[in-house]
């Protein structure tokens, strides 16, 4: 728990080769400010698929162009925001609801996003001005899910 | 950079891939081009022992899902064995459990295709 706002940044070129330092990035954030080793976990993994996304998808895997990631802490939780400035996707119209007949159909796109909105208690998607930024939170009190989009 | 290794060994008609380290979109292609050898050598049973595997994204688990249905075409299988608490609830969170016959212990996955023709 926190007493007050705390922001942190990286701006790292958009190469999977870097996957690993935005994980250690976030990870050794949420490990200080108290999370346990599940919620750990379920923060890097959301925020290496939200980048995974950026990298392969929003830049077309361009190599070096830019990912900004900030983490935005506050007494009630833990947002990170991840802001690119490539193709934006229809985030809202990427949607899974029955993973036994996706699996079934042996899809494999779109599990990034499916992860990233099971893990956070919160997913949003904006675009302006040329920017695209997803933004995941989770709460530090184990709160039901608000506003899930 | 992030440590990722395979490590393949056959035992008869069987091959176990050994994962280690972090699967994640950057060291997935190393695991991809290990199943790709086994199917191109027709050896379609195949284990992954994942008692070393320390992470997995869905990079990760996009490979096991891009050659399940040929090797399964094939009569073979892709089974798992001895995954940790932490990649067993990535598997639990997408249901991989309904999908891949997942052991404790690589012995049990071995035995599974002795006693089985899948």
């Amino acid at each position: 728990m926190i007493d007050k706002v705390k922001n942190y940044q990286l701006k790292i070129p958009s190469n999977t080769e870097n996957l690993e330092i935005i994980r250690n990035f976030v990870s050794e954030i949420a490990r200080k400010v108290g999370f346990k080793n599940d919620d750990i976990h379920k923060i890097e993994l959301a925020v290496d698929e939200a980048c995974t996304n950026v990298i392969q998808h929003a830049y077309k895997e361009k190599g070096d162009l830019p990912i900004d990631i900030a983490v935005k802490l506050d007494y009630k939780k833990f947002s990170v925001i991840i802001t690119d400035r490539g193709e934006g996707f229809k985030f809202e119209d990427i949607n899974i609801p029955d993973m036994e007949e996706y699996l079934a159909e042996l899809k494999v796109g779109g599990l990034g996003i499916y992860l990233m909105k099971t893990l956070m208690d919160e997913v949003d998607y904006k675009k302006s001005d040329g920017k695209n930024q997803v933004k995941m939170v989770k709460y530090f009190l184990d709160k039901k899910k608000k506003n899930k989009k | 950079m992030s440590e990722f290794e395979v490590k393949r060994k056959d035992i008869d008609d069987i091959s176990v891939l050994n994962l280690k380290g972090y699967l994640d979109a950057h060291t997935a292609s190393e695991f991809e081009s290990a199943l790709e050898d086994l199917v191109c050598e027709d050896r379609v049973k195949i284990i992954v022992n994942l008692s070393d595997l320390v992470y997995i994204s869905s990079a990760g688990l996009g490979v096991f899902m891009g050659f399940i249905e040929d090797i399964r075409k094939k009569n073979g299988d892709i089974k798992m064995a001895e995954p940790s608490k932490k990649v067993m609830r990535v598997f639990e969170l997408l249901g991989f459990q309904v999908l891949y016959q997942i052991f404790d212990s690589e012995q049990e996955a071995i035995e599974k295709y002795d006693t089985s023709n899948n």
